[in-house]
């Protein structure tokens, strides 16, 4: 048998579970419980259009929020000797390792109205914080759970940077601002925007944090799709056009900043 | 020259945002101790909830059925893997890179819309042939997102490879397949083994597609914490969270060690092979 064949069985399958399962949500989005063509699926989606409104809003502030705590901890670790970059990047990944439903539900004992934090607070003398159920609380544990892959594809960037070319900038009268600037971050850019991904997607179709951390009541997209299929408001005609219009909007995104993103000009004038 | 090391406001930047990562863990962590159930209260230390976890069957139960699908589909998703990812390598590239794609999809797309897809796909398929929602269907959608990073840790390595490699095997005399196990295989061996450690390792994380796909009666362990989270939160769950974080932690631990030896014996090599006249 030739090589070339061997893909073919796993042709099969992405056939079977990649595409056909993709291919019934398109079907499902546009039609309704008897079968029928409707777009009302979609018309119906209006009414939730604050909660796409909430969840790119927060899904955007906590991938804002993971970058800028993202970027100079990428960059520190970068210039630390060869040997503690590996413990040190060790160390990030590790709370990843860790199920991310018990990373949030500590959290959740955390931020509670009678919580360590707030005993705290009380200990010192201040007042104690209604931090639990809030927008806050939600951006915070996407900002927790999500951050390790912010760090970890702009410091692996980084790294690979040739050394020459700051010697290089060095010897042409960079100051150290400038290297930065002109050198380090348009070059750092690629781990940027993998970072910005790697964030965003998991933040905007999350439902797991918003449901422990945010008290369930201020809904976002993942607890939206997640009712039609499993919740009390079943209906995966409606479900399916939600996770269809999500997907579109998150590639368009995507597909804009990588375009944007990649351009040499844009990088060297930011 | 000067001592590399990050500057004392990046050293300070980078101390705090450690302590962000593991102070919640810690916490969770000294509260598996708490004689009590209050989660923020120190009353006196005790093992009580360890004891209690491993009486608890349900989370016994929940704790096979994660470690059952995680190595089955890492096991079987690294064999399909790897074969597909040969397949791909010796394709024209005109097929291969659409195809690639496809298989990025899981990938990169949100979990919960590979979740409810798979979840459509399977409920579609069992009313047809009458089966429900179960071990299997789970089994399958943990596969059909392992596979995925098994092909993009097993492809570099192919690529790496080189070509003239097989060539010369075919030409002593090796069969196709027999160069396959003699020369290919211990190449690329390195990637298969990161992407079953991939594989593996995403499995017992993941939460949100089994969710969708293991029906009512099957648990995995992720499924089990968010049933636990909703309704009475018992201190058991620190506990949970105290034993996997020690595991996790001795396993990368081990992991570290024997690269750095593995690095240190490389170089080792390398210097007696330059001191040789």
């Amino acid at each position: 048998m030739k090589p070339k064949y061997f893909a073919i069985p796993y042709v099969g399958w992405m056939a079977l579970f990649i595409v056909i399962p993709l291919v019934l949500i398109v079907v499902y989005a546009f039609s309704n419980a008897s079968g029928g063509f409707t777009l009302d699926n979609f018309s119906n989606m209006l009414t939730y259009s604050g909660v796409f409104g909430r969840s790119f809003w927060l899904a955007f502030l906590a991938t804002v929020i993971c970058i800028l705590i993202g970027y100079p901890v990428a960059y520190a670790i970068a210039q630390e000797p060869a040997h503690r970059q590996r413990t040190l990047m060790l160390l990030i990944m590790l709370p990843m390792w860790m199920n991310f439903l018990l990373r949030t539900y500590a959290w959740m004992s955390l931020l509670e109205n009678t919580g360590l934090i707030n005993k705290l607070l009380g200990l010192i003398g201040l007042p104690a914080a209604h931090m639990i159920n809030t927008p806050g609380a939600v951006v915070l544990g996407m900002v927790y759970n999500f951050l390790p892959f912010m760090i970890l594809p702009i410091n692996s960037v980084i790294v690979k940077i040739d050394k020459n070319l700051l010697e290089a900038a060095q010897d042409l009268g960079a100051n150290k601002v400038e290297i930065f600037r002109r050198v380090i971050f348009p070059l750092s850019l690629p781990g940027v925007l993998s970072g910005i991904t790697m964030v965003f997607v998991p933040s905007v179709s999350t439902f797991v944090i918003s449901k422990l951390l945010g008290g369930g009541t201020d809904l976002l997209l993942g607890d939206l799709i997640e009712m039609q299929f499993l919740g009390t408001a079943y209906n995966p005609h409606l479900g399916s056009a939600i996770s269809l219009v999500m997907m579109i909007i998150v590639m368009i995104a995507m597909y804009l900043m990588n375009k944007f993103g990649s351009g040499e000009e844009t990088a060297v004038m930011m | 020259m000067k001592k590399r090391q990050a500057s004392p406001l990046g050293r300070i930047f980078m101390i705090l945002v450690y302590l962000f990562l593991y102070a919640p863990i810690f916490v969770l962590i000294v509260f598996s101790f708490n004689s009590s159930k209050s989660r923020s209260v120190w009353t006196g230390f005790t093992f009580k909830w360890y004891t209690e976890l491993f009486q608890d069957s349900s989370i016994l139960s929940s704790l096979g059925t994660t470690l059952l699908v995680s190595v089955l589909s890492a096991l079987i998703a690294t064999l399909v893997g790897t074969i597909a990812a040969v397949g791909f390598f010796n394709m024209k590239k005109r097929w291969s890179t659409p195809l690639l794609s496809v298989n990025n999809i899981p990938v990169m797309n949100a979990d919960i819309v590979t979740g409810v897809s798979l979840c459509l796909a399977f409920v579609a398929a069992g009313s047809f042939l009458k089966f429900k929602l179960g071990f299997g269907t789970l089994l399958i959608a943990h596969i059909t997102f392992n596979i995925p990073y098994v092909i993009l840790s097993v492809m570099p390595k192919l690529q790496q490879m080189d070509k003239h490699l097989v060539d010369a095997a075919q030409d002593l005399g090796c069969t196709w397949s027999q160069a396959f196990v003699k020369v290919i295989m211990p190449e690329i061996m390195p990637g298969i083994v990161n992407g079953a450690i991939i594989a593996f390792t995403m499995s017992v994380d993941d939460f949100v597609i089994s969710y969708f796909t293991a029906g009512s009666k099957v648990q995995t362990l992720a499924m089990n914490i968010y049933s636990m989270t909703r309704k009475r939160i018992s201190p058991k769950i620190n506990a949970v969270s105290t034993l996997l974080f020690l595991v996790v932690m001795i396993l990368l631990i081990i992991v570290n060690i024997r690269e750095s030896r593995q690095n240190a014996e490389a170089e080792r090599k390398k210097l007696k092979a330059a001191s040789e006249p």
